[in-house]
């Protein structure tokens, strides 16, 4: 077995078994991802309803997309939520982290707990959330006269997203807080020695010593985190299902709803396509623009 | 002061006691939505008055009459059966094929483009969400006779093959060639020097594959949502979803049922925190 050389050397028998054993693996992936997300093309290309007979209409549903007051408002409410979610949760979770990173009493405990979140599936946790939105805040309002809280947050379409922030940042923040703990126990002692001999203390501490050091672990939070926030499903599905007057449909709320049972299945993979290329846009970006950040350093 | 790697070891003890009290009280956050939880499922609708302590106070009797309900509602054991076979065969399968996978690419992406152009075309799977292949799926499924739990599993198997590959080939780093090539020597051949080698070898990325694959696919909802749809199969969240009409505004066996639903995942966190928070960094760090 050779471990280094040039590429593509000869084929030795060794390599030949190797790719026998890939090749299996790849018609797998082909069939099941690949295939499906040409199909979704495909289907985008028709006026299918998800049964029935359908004919070819060009790059039309492409065309109506851009028109369609729906899809834009469930791209609007995605990003907003996206948006939203992704500073809420990172702000926060960098703060819970810097707590939890210090010499405190029951450290462990209190780590283990604020993990919990985590574990928990979205949308059972929307389904209790959902309760203490409708009725355990207003009668907090009632009780204490705080207006606001007196309506249910899910009742209006101009509220109801802060409570899909609230439920996804409640889960988010769990996994982002211990992904920077892990961040900041890279921090070696001797970078604070040092600073504290320079006299360097408090914010400028954290912003000129600890967060340039944590920088790889801030990029991974900010992709896991907009990445899951531009799928909200769950939470959709057990807070708001989309409402109230379609305030709340995310782009995979939408695609589900119209697509699977709303007779717009050739629309609805066109929206679908369009969302993978989205996707792939925004994670490029930001892997451009943070990784290049992360080089300069 | 101490000198550990900390921000804290230089802030003082004063600030630490602080920050400490601030941080048992953000925990509240989190433990007051299981608490209420676990107070509404005990409670008779009854008690079930509209201020705060109608929802909060403590019930006026200890019984386990919702559960039993919510247990018979929404068919528990059905549905926790169903979650058990679909994760355990799940996580099973990925650790043999997809260690195997990423091994396979990783020993050879140095010496063969093909390699290392499918090592590139599995990976950037991960950039495509199941919201997008949904409806082709669903086609697909029913079309090849999937569409059910073995559907289900050979979905899951193909949707987190980009992410187990890039963990597995980046931890083959860790495993010294020179362990293959004596085995080579010893006159082992490629598949008895993998399982007796190299498997044993990626023990700790298999707990890490084990954590993520298990908990992504014991809370997902979509997939066995729109592929099993039509049929009664249910999984433990997606018979919440499906007996919401049955609870009505019986709050309390609805309670009953979500926190029987959130319990095994629960308990399983309890017994194996440590190596859940590990395999959860390590998945994402790497």
């Amino acid at each position: 077995m050779e471990s280094s050389g040039k590429r593509d050397k000869a084929w030795t028998k060794n390599d030949k078994i190797f790719l026998g054993m890939l090749i299996p693996v790849l018609i797998l992936f082909f069939c099941f991802n690949t295939l499906p997300l040409l199909k979704g093309f495909y289907y985008g290309l028709t006026n299918y309803r998800g049964y029935g007979d359908y004919d070819f209409v060009g790059l039309r549903n492409f065309a109506d997309l851009f028109s369609d007051l729906r899809v834009g408002k469930s791209y609007l409410f995605t990003f907003k939520y996206a948006v939203v979610m992704t500073i809420a949760v990172n702000v926060i979770s960098l703060i819970l982290a810097l707590g939890l990173n210090r010499e405190i009493r029951a450290k462990s405990a209190l780590r283990g707990i604020y993990f919990v979140p985590n574990i928990l599936g979205g949308l059972v946790v929307g389904y209790i959330f959902s309760f203490i939105f409708t009725y355990i805040l207003p009668a907090v309002g009632e009780a204490t006269g705080i207006g606001f809280l007196q309506n249910s947050l899910l009742a209006s379409s101009k509220t109801a997203w802060i409570a899909i922030v609230i439920v996804g940042a409640w889960q988010g923040i769990a996994m982002n807080t211990i992904i920077y703990i892990s961040g900041l126990q890279t921090v070696p002692a001797e970078v604070y020695e040092a600073g504290m001999i320079d006299g360097v203390s408090g914010w400028k501490k954290f912003w000129n010593l600890t967060f340039p050091l944590i920088l790889p672990f801030f990029t991974i939070n900010l992709v896991l985190c907009m990445k899951n926030a531009l799928m909200v499903f769950d939470q959709i599905m057990s807070l708001t299902k989309g409402g109230p007057s379609q305030s709340t449909e995310s782009i995979s709320y939408l695609i589900y709803n119209n697509g699977m049972s709303g007779g717009q299945f050739g629309f609805q993979s066109a929206n679908a396509f369009v969302f993978f290329l989205v996707i792939v846009i925004i994670s490029f970006l930001q892997m451009k623009f943070l990784g290049g950040k992360e080089e300069q350093l | 002061m101490d000198k550990k790697g900390s921000e804290g070891a230089v802030g003082g003890k004063a600030v630490n006691n602080i920050i400490n009290v601030l941080l048992a009280i953000g925990c509240l956050t989190i433990l007051f939505p299981l608490y209420m939880t676990i107070i509404i499922a005990f409670k008779k609708p009854s008690e079930m008055t509209n201020d705060v302590a109608g929802a909060l106070g403590f019930p006026a009797n200890w019984n386990f009459d919702n559960f039993v309900e919510a247990m018979r509602v929404t068919d528990f054991w059905r549905s926790l059966g169903n979650s058990l076979l679909l994760t355990g065969v799940t996580v099973i399968i990925c650790i043999l094929l997809h260690s195997l996978a990423g091994y396979v690419i990783g020993r050879k992406m140095a010496r063969h483009k093909i390699f290392q152009t499918s090592y590139f075309y599995i990976v950037s799977g991960m950039f495509v969400p199941f919201a997008v292949l949904m409806m082709p799926l669903v086609k697909q499924t029913s079309q090849l006779g999937l569409a059910n739990r073995a559907g289900v599993i050979l979905l899951y198997v193909v949707f987190f093959m980009p992410m187990n590959v890039l963990l597995y080939s980046g931890y083959l780093r860790n495993i010294p060639i020179a362990l293959e090539e004596a085995a080579c020597v010893d006159g082992a051949g490629v598949w008895q020097t993998y399982w007796k080698i190299i498997f044993p070898n990626m023990k700790p990325m298999h707990a890490t594959v084990a954590v993520l694959t298990a908990m992504s696919t014991w809370n997902d909802v979509m997939t066995p949502l729109v592929i099993m749809s039509g049929s009664d199969v249910n999984t433990l969240p997606l018979a919440q979803l499906n007996f919401q009409s049955q609870f009505g505004t019986n709050y309390n066996l609805a309670f009953a049922s979500y926190l029987l639903a959130l319990l095994p995942i629960l308990v399983f966190y309890i017994v194996c925190q440590k190596q859940i928070i590990n395999g959860v960094v390590n998945g994402a760090v790497k």
